[in-house]
C-alpha cells in the first residue's frame, strides 16, 4: 500500500464517493421516474424528486400488460436452461481435454482456440442460422446462436482441472474401478465447484441481458421476445405497446396510457433481478472477472 | 514407488482397452465440437458469401460469384470510410481513456481497506451488470428532449434552452464515450487492483524510508509493477480495434439516423445493411475486411506480447 501523508488519505474516498453517486444515481433515476405520476413526467420531466408518486406504471404491466409478464417468462427460461446447458457443453468438452493421456486432444484444443482468433461475423452466421436451421421465429434463436458454449470457457476450465486436479486422484480413482464418467461426477467436479460457478454466472449474466439474438432472429413471432428484446422495442416505438394491449382486446384510453413512466417501470423490472442476485454473487463475480480478463 | 505402478500399467493397456476406457471421454465432447462447427465454423466458410451475390429466393448456393463487385460497390460510397474511421477512433479513445481511468481508480482503490473497499467495489461494477438496453434506458432518462434530467432539471433552471441531444451529432463522441467508461470503468478497475494488492508491502516501507513522496511511490513502483497487465490488456483491446460493441452504436442512440455521422461503425452499418436496407452485399463485403483485419490484428497483437512478455502471450 502507498504511503501518503494523514490528510491525503481522505482524498482516495472523496473521489470513491463521487464515483460511487455516479454509478448508483442514475438507478435512482430510473426508479424514481417510474414511480411518477404521469402528468408530473410530462410537466416537469424525469426528476430524483417527484411532485407527485403513482404506481400507475406498475398496475399496468401488472394487470394488463401480457406482453411484459410473457417477455419475462422467455427470459428466465431462456437464462436457465441456457446456462444449464452451456455448464454441461463446457465441462463436457474441457474435461476430456484437460486429460493427458487423450489422443487427439491437442488438434482439438486448436479447433477450439482458433474459432477464438477468428471469426464469420453477422452476416454469414445469420444467413446460416437463418437459411440452414432456420431457427428464426423459434425459442432456439434466443438460446442457441453465440450463448451456448464460449470457446474461452473451454479453455479456462479445462486449465482449470489440469491445476487444481492432481492426476494421482483421477488414477486413484481408476484404480478403484470408477468408470470416467463416475470419476468425472464423483471426484473432479465436487471439487470443482468455483470454476463452474464463475463460469455458470458469466453465461447466466450474458443470458439475462442479451437482446441480439432476439433482434437478429426474432421477427414476425414476437410472443419470443426476451424482456430485453421488449424494452428496445419500446424505446423506439410506444406503440408497440398500445398495438399488443389492443390486441388482447385491453380497451385502453390512449390518453391514460402512461408511456413516459411505463417504459422506466419496464427497465426497472427487467433489472431488479440482477440487484437482487448481486450482492450474493458479488465476490464470485470479482473472482469471474480476474480469472477471465487478463487473458481476456 | 506406489505411484509408479498406474503409469507402468498404462503402458500396458491394450489398444481395445484404451478405446473402450477412453469412449465416453470423446463422446461428452460430441455436443461442444458440434456447436462450434455449427456457430463458428459453418460462418467461417460463410465469409465466401461477400463474393456472391446473395440472392434468398434461388437459395445462398445457387446464387451467383461476383467477385470483387461486393467490394468495389461498399467503396463506392462515403460509408466505408466513416464505418472504419469511427470505428478505430472510438477504440482508441476507449483504450486510452479507459486505461488511465482504470489504473487512476485502482490505485484509490487500494489505498481503502476493509468495508468501505467492499462498498465501493460492489457499487462501481453495478453499470457493468446492466444490459445495453436498460443502459440506453438510463441515457433517455438525461437526455430525452422533453422530458430529459438534464434538460429539465439542469439547463432549465440555468435558464439555457433544451437542447436536441438525439438530432445534434456533434455531441456523440462525447456521450459515447462518456457511457463506455460509465459501464466499464469498474470491470478494468478491478483487474488493475487484483495486481495493484499483490505488490509487496516492503517495497513501499523501503521507498518511504528513503524519503519517496506518494507520487514517487506511484511513479517508481506501482506503474512499473503495474506494467505487464497494462501492455497486455492495451494491446489486447488493440487485436480488437476493428470490433464495437453493437448495443452502445445502435441502441444507445436509438438507431437515430441524424446521428449516424458520429455512430455509425463496422458493426451497425453491417447490421443494418442485412436486415434493414436489405444490402447484404455491402454488409457481407464490410463484415468480411472485419473478420480478416480483426484477424491479422490480433496475431499481430499477440506476436507484440509474445515479445514483451511471453507468459501473458495468447498463444
Amino acid at each position: 500500500m502507498i504511503t501518503t501523508s494523514k490528510a491525503s488519505k481522505i482524498i482516495p474516498h472523496i473521489v470513491l464517493v463521487i464515483l460511487t453517486l455516479l454509478c448508483v444515481l442514475p438507478m435512482l433515476l430510473l426508479l424514481m421516474a417510474s414511480f411518477t405520476d404521469e402528468a408530473t413526467l410530462t410537466a416537469n420531466g424525469y426528476s430524483f424528486f417527484p411532485e407527485k408518486f403513482s404506481t400507475a406504471s406498475y398496475e399496468y404491466i401488472f394487470k394488463a400488460s401480457n406482453t411484459v409478464f410473457r417477455a419475462y417468462g422467455v427470459t428466465f427460461f431462456v437464462t436457465i436452461v441456457g446456462t444449464i446447458c452451456n455448464i454441461v457443453f463446457t465441462i463436457g468438452l474441457s474435461y476430456p481435454l484437460s486429460r493427458p493421456e487423450l489422443k487427439g486432444r491437442n488438434i482439438i484444443a486448436f479447433l477450439v482456440f482458433f474459432t477464438m482468433l477468428f471469426n464469420g461475423g453477422l452476416v454469414p452466421t445469420y444467413i446460416i442460422y437463418s437459411q440452414v436451421f432456420h431457427i428464426r421465429d423459434t425459442i432456439f434463436a434466443l438460446l442457441i446462436p453465440t450463448f451456448l458454449m464460449s470457446a474461452f470457457n473451454v479453455i479456462l476450465m479445462r486449465n482449470y482441472f489440469k491445476t487444481n486436479i492432481p492426476d494421482a486422484i483421477i488414477e486413484a480413482a481408476h484404480l478403484d474401478g470408477a468408470s470416467e464418467l463416475r470419476t468425472l461426477s464423483n471426484v473432479v467436479l465436487p471439487i470443482s465447484t468455483p470454476i463452474i460457478g464463475t463460469i455458470g454466472l458469466m453465461a447466466g449474466l450474458a443470458y439475462w441481458n442479451d437482446w441480439t439474438n432476439g433482434l437478429y432472429y426474432i421477427v414476425q413471432h414476437q410472443e419470443y421476445y426476451s424482456i430485453q428484446n421488449v424494452l428496445t422495442n419500446m424505446l423506439n416505438n410506444v406503440q408497440f405497446l398500445k398495438s399488443s394491449a389492443q390486441l388482447q382486446g385491453i380497451n385502453i384510453e390512449l390518453g391514460t396510457l402512461p408511456s413516459v413512466g411505463i417504459r422506466m417501470a419496464i427497465a426497472v423490472v427487467a433489472v431488479v433481478p440482477i440487484m437482487i442476485v448481486y450482492p450474493f454473487i458479488q465476490k464470485s463475480f470479482v473472482k469471474g472477472i480476474v480469472i477471465g480478463g487478463v487473458k481476456g | 514407488m506406489s505411484s509408479m505402478v498406474p503409469a507402468d500399467k498404462g503402458k500396458k493397456i491394450k489398444k481395445s482397452t484404451y478405446l473402450r476406457r477412453t469412449f465416453p471421454l470423446y463422446l461428452m465432447m460430441v455436443p461442444g465440437l458440434a456447436y462450434l462447427v455449427i456457430n463458428n465454423y459453418l460462418p467461417m466458410f460463410g465469409l465466401s458469401f461477400a463474393f456472391k451475390d446473395i440472392n434468398y429466393t434461388v437459395g445462398i448456393w445457387q446464387s451467383p460469384w461476383v467477385g470483387f463487385d461486393n467490394f468495389s460497390y461498399l467503396f463506392r460510397t462515403n460509408d466505408a470510410f466513416v464505418i472504419f474511421r469511427n470505428t478505430v477512433l472510438y477504440n482508441l479513445a476507449f483504450i486510452v481513456l479507459g486505461t488511465v481511468l482504470a489504473i487512476v481508480v485502482a490505485i484509490l482503490l487500494s489505498q481503502v481497506k476493509g468495508k468501505m473497499m467492499r462498498v465501493y467495489q460492489t457499487s462501481i461494477l453495478i453499470p457493468y451488470l446492466l444490459s445495453i438496453t436498460v443502459v440506453s434506458y438510463l441515457a433517455f432518462a438525461f437526455l430525452s428532449v422533453d422530458s430529459g434530467f438534464i434538460n429539465n432539471s439542469i439547463l432549465a433552471p440555468l435558464g439555457i434552452d433544451p437542447i436536441g441531444w438525439y438530432s445534434s451529432p456533434g455531441y456523440w463522441p462525447y456521450i459515447l464515450i462518456f457511457i463506455y467508461l460509465w459501464k466499464n470503468f469498474g470491470y478494468n478497475t478491478i483487474l488493475y487492483y487484483a495486481t495493484l494488492i499483490g505488490i509487496d508491502d516492503s517495497y513501499y516501507e523501503a521507498a518511504v524510508i528513503d524519503g519517496a513522496n506518494t507520487w514517487q511511490q506511484i511513479r517508481h513502483i506501482t506503474l512499473p509493477c503495474l506494467k505487464t497487465t497494462i501492455i497486455t490488456l492495451v494491446i489486447m483491446a488493440i487485436g480488437r480495434m476493428f470490433y464495437s460493441d453493437f448495443g452502445l452504436f445502435y441502441q444507445v442512440p436509438m438507431n437515430n439516423g441524424l446521428l449516424y455521422s458520429a455512430t455509425n461503425t463496422i458493426d451497425t452499418y453491417v447490421f443494418r445493411g442485412l436486415l434493414q436496407l436489405n444490402d447484404v452485399g455491402r454488409s457481407s463485403a464490410a463484415g468480411f475486411l472485419q473478420s480478416v483485419l480483426g484477424f491479422v490484428l490480433v496475431l499481430g497483437a499477440n506476436f507484440i506480447v509474445k515479445k514483451v512478455d511471453a507468459e501473458s502471450a495468447l498463444f
